[in-house]
């Protein structure tokens, strides 16, 4: 057991390494050509939604991580079809107790695109299960050891996405956790929303994306709905 | 303010639901040309390229370093480049110039001259140039065949009908993941029941749909993915030669295959530095081009909602798709997905492909109500079949979709349905009963179907894959249910993959498996009287003509 815990620990130093290694270094993918414009906006403080320090990888196989997009809550507050991004989580956090197990939210800084920040996450998962989100409400269910653009469950139409079907992707994620095999949440599917939405999709993408930090380790976020 | 009641009206079309932007170059949201696109520039020094659109060899990004080492034909660069935009794009149209002699100029550009090539051309001229520069002669489209519910009958179903209307090409996905190996299964086998010579494909995640073809589920691949900028290849953990070792994984297999790009990707993945839609997309081309693949899907394809809320956004598209065909590759050229509740705007949409001609005009074509379709709906869909076909009857043009009757469909339906209920039978797969194929027979969507157990469906799905099933088992449990010509045409499909010759630019296979390319089709458009005209196609205008709608004039009763 204290080896498998060293293990672990030895891996987070690595990575962190790593990312710090990444910042540092200029690789030839990441100079010239970008062309600034406004940078990341100040991340609001939010009293129900706390950054708690660098997040750890769990140890309890009783925990679902619900990873967060960079602009999540403290830069943009609602989702693509304006649902409130602490109602989001409430529904999420409820579908996994509901299924007798603990939720842990962190927000994630290294990417803004929704599989890689569940790949980040299901490593941080106790269970090896995580849901991720973005700012504008497009969720996948992601298990460790998955190809990242791999999924469990994958929602890729924000728009469709109701505070009912949170809530059943929490619930799912947490039955996965337990190691069952749940009938996946039925896909909607409204063809129309794309030519409503995909532009203000893409603007609420970029926002997401100027918040994204290179090489900064997810943050362990406490939320309170009190 | 006192509404003027015009203005109320106008407001309440669909028109108006759709999405517009206005240009803001530096996010890219602009179509043609950034004020941050680079000149075009190209310096050659023994050989290899030094100064490409403005840079130097040194600071070239990968994407840059990919281009200039395999993408642009070196010998002829120097002199290509020095011609005048507009005298290249003079060329594109011009009858008397050949394709070939056009492709010689094209092949050697840098890709911003390109841009600057399709920027000096309007909508009825990049139709002219595509006319001539598509490298097929003859013209064909692409259906996607999906159900939300994953079920395998109206798969098979829906894709023995597309077969029997003429689709060569067939492509399906997933609404869960984790039943990619039973939809490619049940494509391939509904596929072949339609029409022997179909190929099928199923786009999952890459490894995975890699692995699909490996086993023989699949025939192509298309939606291996290429960007215009490094950081968003970067973002997918990918690069240029990863995506170009992948692409010789299935020309190691006999796997004919495509790149997938298209304009408004980087905006949608937020790094575009700044550079217009078709600038960036002339990079995926020539990343296309210097992996050697043989074609490309393009024309924004998912992501047209983009460029088609910004100012010459569809020119822009249309434009794109004739670039990939300057470059000598198949273009597959979306009309994909679903960007406007307008009809008008979904026909526009589709306009400059459809009367030009590509080697599939669509990529795909709703094969199922625009409901079922799990890539979110494409611009038109089975409820718009007689519309097309009329338009087809009308311009007399081969948009690749024949009418068929409504005998036809529910013969075809039930062969396909039941030969994959015996294949889930052979496989030991979760059953397929009777009443499942009678409803995917008569019905039209997937809430015509009974439900199935969709856990059972995805643990067998992954039992498959365990046990390594592969073709020749669905081939054995065809012939092991007396399904003959199915399970032949199973065969033969997998028997293409050896000899490969499917592997060559645009090709399809006809009805008795001969392969139809741009090396024994060649497009030999040059002006009135040459190139492919419906009407000198017979058999296929015939069929054209003959809308079961239509009345004939000898046979009415008074």
């Amino acid at each position: 057991m204290s080896q498998e815990i060293d293990e672990t620990l030895l891996k987070s130093i690595v990575r962190d390494v790593l990312g710090e290694m990444k910042s540092a270094d200029t690789p030839i993918s990441f100079k010239g050509g970008e062309v600034a414009t406004d940078g990341p906006s100040q991340e609001s403080s939010v009293d129900w939604f706390k950054p708690m320090g660098v997040a750890k990888p769990g140890r309890s196989k009783n925990e679902v991580v619900i990873a967060v997009g960079p602009a999540f809550a403290t830069v943009m507050t609602q989702t693509i079809i304006k649902q409130s991004h602490k109602d989001v989580l409430r529904q999420l956090i409820a579908g996994i107790e509901e299924e007798g197990l603990k939720a842990r939210v962190m927000k994630v800084y290294r990417t803004s695109d929704v599989s890689f920040i569940s790949a980040e996450a299901d490593k941080l998962s106790g269970s090896g299960i995580a849901i991720a989100v973005q700012s504008k409400g497009t969720t996948i269910i992601h298990q460790k050891d998955q190809d990242p653009l791999n999924n469990l469950e994958l929602f890729p139409q924000a728009p469709v996405l109701t505070l009912d079907t949170f809530r059943a992707i929490g619930k799912n994620a947490a039955q996965y956790a337990k190691g069952m095999s749940p009938s996946p949440v039925p896909t909607v599917n409204d063809q129309m929303a794309r030519p409503r939405y995909q532009a203000l999709a893409a603007l609420m993408h970029i926002k997401e994306t100027k918040q994204v930090v290179v090489g900064k380790p997810a943050e362990e976020i406490d939320v309170n709905f009190n | 303010m006192k509404r003027q009641k015009r203005f109320e009206k106008l407001e309440k079309r669909p028109v108006h639901l759709d999405g517009f932007v206005k240009e803001w170059d530096d996010e890219g949201l602009v179509a043609m040309h950034s004020k941050n696109d680079p000149d075009p520039s190209l310096k050659v020094e023994n050989g290899v390229i030094t100064e490409l659109d403005g840079k130097k060899r040194e600071d070239f990004d990968l994407i840059d370093q990919y281009i200039a080492e395999y993408g642009i034909n070196i010998a002829n660069a120097e002199k290509a480049n020095a011609m005048s935009s507009q005298s290249i794009a003079k060329m594109l149209i011009d009858p008397n110039v050949s394709r070939s002699e056009v492709a010689k100029v094209t092949t050697a550009l840098t890709p911003a001259k390109a841009s600057d090539v399709i920027n000096q051309l309007n909508f009825a001229e990049m139709i002219m140039a595509v006319q001539k520069m598509r490298p097929r002669r003859t013209p064909f489209t692409q259906a996607h065949i999906t159900n939300t519910l994953d079920n395998p009958a109206e798969i098979a179903a829906d894709g023995a009908e597309a077969a029997l209307r003429g689709f060569p090409e067939l492509e399906t996905t997933t609404a869960v993941a984790r039943y990619a190996p039973l939809n490619a299964i049940s494509l391939m086998v509904g596929a072949q029941a339609g029409r022997p010579g179909v190929i099928t494909q199923c786009s999952v995640e890459e490894a995975v749909e890699l692995g699909l073809g490996m086993r023989g589920f699949t025939a192509y691949a298309e939606t291996i993915s290429v960007y215009g900028t490094d950081k968003v290849f970067t973002d997918g953990d990918d690069t240029p030669w990863s995506k170009g070792f992948l692409a010789s994984c299935y020309a190691s297999r006999g796997l004919k295959m495509r790149f997938s790009s298209g304009s408004g990707s980087e905006v949608l993945m937020g790094y575009t530095e700044g550079k217009s839609m078709l600038y960036l997309e002339s990079r995926c081309i020539y990343i296309t081009k210097a992996s050697g693949v043989q074609g490309l899907q393009n024309g924004s394809v998912s992501c047209i909602g983009v460029p088609s809320a910004v100012p010459s956004g569809l020119r822009e598209v249309l434009g794109e798709n004739l670039m990939c065909m300057m470059m000598d590759l198949e273009c597959a050229s979306s009309n994909d997905q679903t960007f406007s509740h307008s009809d008008i705007r979904r026909t526009e949409r589709m306009l400059g492909q459809f009367i030009a001609g590509t080697d599939y005009i669509s990529s795909g074509y709703a094969g199922e109500e625009n409901s079922d379709n799990t890539f979110a709906g494409s611009n038109m869909d089975v409820l718009d079949y007689d519309d097309y076909e009329s338009m087809e009857r009308d311009l007399a043009v081969d948009g690749g979709i024949l009418p068929i009757t409504e005998d036809q469909a529910i013969k075809i339906r039930q062969k396909a349905a039941k030969a994959v209920q015996a294949v889930f039978d052979g496989l030991g797969l979760p059953e397929i009963t009777d009443e499942e194929v009678e409803a995917a027979t008569y019905g039209s969507t997937s809430d015509d179907m009974p439900k199935r157990d969709m856990t059972q469906d995805i643990k067998a799905a992954q039992d498959l894959m365990d046990r390594g099933v592969t073709v020749s088992d669905i081939i054995k449990a065809l012939d092991d249910h007396g399904i003959d010509d199915t399970a032949q045409a199973v065969f033969k499909l997998a028997q293409q993959k050896i000899c490969g010759d499917y592997l060559q630019t645009s090709a399809i296979f006809d009805k008795d498996w001969n392969c139809v390319s741009a090396i024994n089709d060649n497009n030999d458009y040059m002006g009135p009287g040459t190139g492919y005209r419906v009407w000198e196609n017979k058999d296929q205008w015939q069929k054209i003509k003959d809308i079961p709608w239509a009345l004939d004039p000898q046979k009415v009763d008074f």
